[in-house]
């Protein structure tokens, strides 16, 4: 019996014409300092610098405003709370929830916003 | 108050830290074990060590003291202290750990690239270091001086030697794991006895926190003036004793103390008879409970400024302070670093909840440290003075060891980091010896400036530290981080616009008498301008110099900003790995 002929796949451009080069990926981009990577990376900046503050101010500007508001109205501090005058209240047992709930969310959004610029640049 | 038991609670809590500190010297080895403990630690163990490190006799003593005395207006203290971690985290804690910066003045070399820059951090970050180690010190003696009647100066002493010997041998990495155990012993230490004071409380009738009356001896109590004092009695009352009253001696006899100031000598003794209402210091607003549990009770001149000064000093300087800084190295990567900072903003709000519950517990039951003015001692007095016999004292010994506690491990934390910034930037000297000639130094000078100091409440003098940090390393790191135009000469100019007033603020508050002076706010609570003049001085002398903005300030926020997992980092070798 004649052996089964053997295949050999042999392969080649078609073309003459250099092939195109693959596209840079951004992580190259930034690495390489080009106006692309450059671009890239304020983005990213620009996008945690706004969620920075953002949480920041939001947080600390509601608690800012407690000292105004109960020289303004010094009534406010005799509003009774659970038993405690409301300026008690608010500073001893309110605030430490909100604090940790906003830095949470923030912990939460920072790394989504991570985690969408790795796949934005490593898209090849 | 001499008590056996919180002698040697104080006595265990010291030697514990010297056995621990022992036990490091046999496993840290290399220069990088040092300073860095290897980078082995996990985000629970990093944030309670960065709890037990910061939890210092401000937050233990100091934050009940003032709120006994002045009222709501001192709650922002705590709120401040967390919410500071807040803004640490949403602005600095990623790309601080990404930058591989150990101590700050690392940091300012790792953005900026320039040696003047790096020199005015170090300056700075010493002199905060410092500011903040006193009150630790002082809060020590006062501890001491309130547990056995040992002088001042003796506890201070204690504290400085076990910190120093225990750094030099066992440098970062004991300390971590001994300022971990420290925080939640701490936590137990404060947190154990309220439940008792709570109950005791309830089983003397409730009795309201917040009476239309000044407060009252419950007992007759015999008092003891250490210092010349004066002090105002809100209604007459006849005391018993041996002293002098208004330049009068008076041996073992009654001598009737008329409405008004009195000026009670130095090693007076009388007993106060029960029920009659307490006269305050003379410095201290005179309220009755029910004006004390309403804001802007303090008797401050421009208490809402003073509010807004100390809400600044707390929410940005708690980025500046060298410990803190420290402990961000330790971290893995830039997320870790987030995820330790929201534990620790955990930790701290479970602590926090307890200073105001002794604060207003004392208005009731210890009110005779209005008198004698030394109301950080509130926390130390209450449980022996509310529970009676053996069960009073063995709460009384778990405070006394969690505030020595406390002295000891944030000292530790403060003496590590400074060892540090005096070793590379000041000594010039390399290697384990440099860190250790630097420890003793970093221990030394605080110690003498506690010789000096006129003794103003602890959380007082930490609120002065707060203020430096906040008007002078807050803007580096702030602006640093997040703009790319800030210059070199702006960085340099910004610091020292915002750092020299705050901190010649805090020296002429701290060790000379200002009194009642119309600026005297100005001095002890700066932050609300000296903060705001080293944001403005940096950005707007950044934007007249821009021809000396750093060269590859592109790379560098890459390094500060892009996640570790992408690969992005080739800017040359690590700064850690350029130490080990």
């Amino acid at each position: 019996m004649p052996k089964p002929t053997q295949r050999v796949v042999v392969t080649s451009p078609r073309t003459r014409a250099p092939r195109a080069r693959r596209p840079y990926s951004g992580t190259r981009e930034i690495k390489e300092q080009s106006e692309l990577g450059a671009v890239y990376m304020r983005t990213l900046i620009r996008a945690q610098r706004r969620l920075g503050l953002s949480v920041c101010l939001v947080t600390c500007g509601a608690l800012g405003l407690l000292p105004l508001l109960f020289a303004i109205e010094p009534g406010l501090g005799k509003f009774r709370v659970l038993g405690l005058g409301l300026p008690w209240f608010l500073l001893c047992v309110a605030t430490f929830p909100m604090l940790l709930l906003a830095g949470w969310f923030y912990v939460r959004q920072a790394e989504r916003s991570e985690r969408e610029f790795a796949e934005l640049v490593e898209r090849p | 108050m001499t008590s056996g038991y919180a002698v040697v609670a104080v006595v265990v809590v010291v030697l514990g830290a010297i056995l621990v500190g022992t036990y490091g010297l046999r496993v840290s080895r290399t220069t990088s074990d040092f300073y860095v403990a290897s980078r082995t630690v996990s985000p629970w163990w990093n944030a309670s060590a960065i709890g037990g490190e910061y939890l210092s006799a401000a937050s233990f003593v100091g934050i009940a003291g003032l709120i006994f005395a002045y009222g709501p207006d001192m709650l922002w203290f705590p709120v401040g202290y967390t919410a500071g971690y807040l803004v640490l985290l949403t602005m600095v804690a990623a790309p601080l750990r990404r930058s591989g910066a150990y101590t700050l003045p690392d940091f300012a070399e790792a953005r900026f690239r320039s040696r003047g820059v790096r020199a005015v951090a170090s300056v700075l970050a010493l002199a905060i270091g410092w500011l903040y180690l006193l009150p630790q010190l002082e809060g020590a003696g006062l501890t001491l001086n309130t547990v056995t009647g040992a002088p001042d100066w003796v506890g201070a002493l204690i504290v400085t030697v076990v910190v120093t010997a225990n750094v030099m041998s066992g440098g970062m990495r004991s300390i971590t794991f001994v300022q971990a155990f420290q925080y939640w012993f701490k936590l137990t230490a404060i947190a154990v006895p309220i439940v008792f004071l709570v109950l005791v409380w309830q089983v003397h009738g409730a009795q309201s926190l917040t009476k239309p009356d000044f407060p009252a001896f419950r007992q007759d109590t015999e008092v003891s003036f250490q210092r010349p004092t004066v002090v105002h009695a809100e209604r007459p009352l006849v005391v018993k004793g041996t002293g002098e009253v208004d330049g009068n001696r008076v041996e073992n006899a009654a001598v009737l103390l008329a409405e008004g100031y009195h000026r009670i000598g130095q090693g007076s003794e009388f007993v106060f008879p029960k029920d009659a209402a307490v006269p305050h210091l003379s410095t201290m607003a005179h309220n009755t409970n029910e004006m004390w549990s309403l804001p802007m009770s303090s008797g401050a001149d421009f208490p809402l400024y003073g509010a807004y000064s100390l809400i600044i000093a707390t929410f940005l300087g708690t980025m500046g302070l060298p410990h803190v800084i420290v402990r961000f190295y330790t971290n893995p990567n830039g997320t870790a670093a987030r995820r330790t900072t929201l534990i620790v903003l955990g930790l701290l709000s479970v602590f926090y909840l307890m200073p105001p519950i002794y604060g207003a517990l004392g208005r009731i039951y210890t009110p005779e440290l209005l008198m004698t003015g030394q109301t950080d001692a509130v926390v130390l007095v209450l449980p022996t003075r509310m529970i009676d016999g053996i069960g009073g004292e063995l709460l009384g010994a778990l405070v006394a060891g969690g505030a020595f506690a406390a002295f000891l491990s944030t000292s530790s934390g403060l003496v590590v980091s400074l060892a540090g910034v005096l070793s590379q930037d000041v000594l010039r000297v390399g290697g384990v010896r440099g860190f250790r000639v630097s420890t003793v130094l970093a221990g030394i000078v605080p110690l003498a400036m506690t010789f000096v100091s006129t003794g103003m409440p602890v959380a007082d003098m930490v609120g002065l530290a707060f203020a430096v940090a906040a008007s002078s390393l807050c803007p580096l790191l702030m602006l640093g981080i997040w703009s790319s135009r800030i210059t070199t000469v702006g960085a340099i100019a910004g610091m020292l616009a915002g750092g020299l007033p705050a901190l010649t603020a805090g020296l002429v508050t701290m060790f000379t008498d200002t009194g009642d002076a119309w600026y005297e706010i100005l001095l002890s609570r700066p932050a609300a301008w000296t903060a705001p003049l080293g944001f403005a001085v940096m950005y707007v002398v950044s934007l007249l110099t821009q021809r000396h903005v750093p060269s590859g300030v592109q790379r560098t926020m890459v390094k500060l900003h892009a996640p570790e997992n992408l690969g992005l980092d080739s800017s040359g070798p690590h700064s850690g790995e350029e130490r080990s």
